[in-house]
């Protein structure tokens, strides 16, 4: 599964993207995080230390997942993102709407 | 059940520019054979093309969004359809030609997904990626097929 998810003591759900975040499964993505935010969580850390790439798709969910997220009082980081996943980020400007931390212990220590 | 991806490989005799080796795919118009498809690419041209890193990065990530456009907005995900991929490579760059069966759209015209206003859409920056991360970008008149390429760093 490319995406897996835990429950950290914190109350922060965490998930873990093994492989790539694109357009054939961002929408499991997405799924995971709405299910998870109606059932009640309202902390979340995406932590990308296993992710190959990710396209635009998924830097679309991942925006529209910060506004939903952000519409009910909830918090969305992401963390883990390697040296070219950070320039995606950097070129689309996207670094400046979510909160980026290198590892998940900071984003966990940060909520 | 979708039908499958189709490849073909062939080297290329006086080829120019250094292009030696061609790959053709076809590619049916389902968003879940995008990676088959990019990670098939990828892994003929990481033993050839000098710069591992472009082919692990810019070409999976400007492969993915250029098949992914073809198969969303050119086909408009009709399972009829298909995407062609024609990449032309040897040690020192890549042509890669992405095409649809869609009637091509205004590349000319395409909002920039950086600025304030649109920058939290969810959509509209897979040309805007393409163009940052390869040396060159074409597309024909009618805008249904793209060309990029990719020169050794």
């Amino acid at each position: 599964m490319p995406f897996n998810t835990r429950k950290h003591p914190g109350g922060v759900l965490v998930v873990e993207v093994d492989g790539q975040l694109i357009v054939g499964n961002r929408q499991e993505l997405k799924q995971k995080v709405l299910d998870a935010l109606e059932a009640g969580s309202r902390k979340f850390l995406i932590d990308f230390t296993k992710t190959g790439y990710i396209d635009s798709s998924g830097l679309g969910v991942l925006v529209s997942l910060s506004k939903k997220i952000r519409d009910e009082g909830g918090d969305l980081r992401l963390a883990g993102l390697n040296d070219d996943l950070k320039t995606l980020f950097e070129l689309t400007k996207l670094d400046t709407l979510f909160a980026i931390t290198d590892s998940a212990a900071e984003a966990l220590a940060a909520f | 059940m979708s039908a499958p991806l189709y490849a073909e490989f062939a080297r290329r005799e006086d080829a120019e520019g250094g292009l030696d080796a061609e790959l053709r795919l076809r590619i049916p118009s389902d968003v879940n054979l995008v990676d088959e498809a990019v990670e098939l690419v990828a892994r003929h041209l990481e033993a050839a093309f000098v710069d591992r890193h472009t082919i692990r990065f810019n070409l999976r990530v400007a492969l993915a969004e250029a098949v992914a456009n073809a198969i969303l907005y050119g086909n408009c995900e009709d399972r009829d359809k298909g995407v062609g991929v024609r990449v032309l490579f040897g040690r020192n760059a890549v042509e890669m030609e992405v095409t649809d069966e869609g009637c091509g759209f205004d590349f000319r015209h395409v909002p920039d997904p950086t600025l304030p206003a649109n920058r939290m859409r969810p959509y509209g920056r897979g040309l805007f990626l393409i163009r940052q991360l390869v040396d060159e970008v074409r597309f024909n008149e009618a805008g249904n097929t793209i060309c990029m390429v990719l020169r050794r760093a």
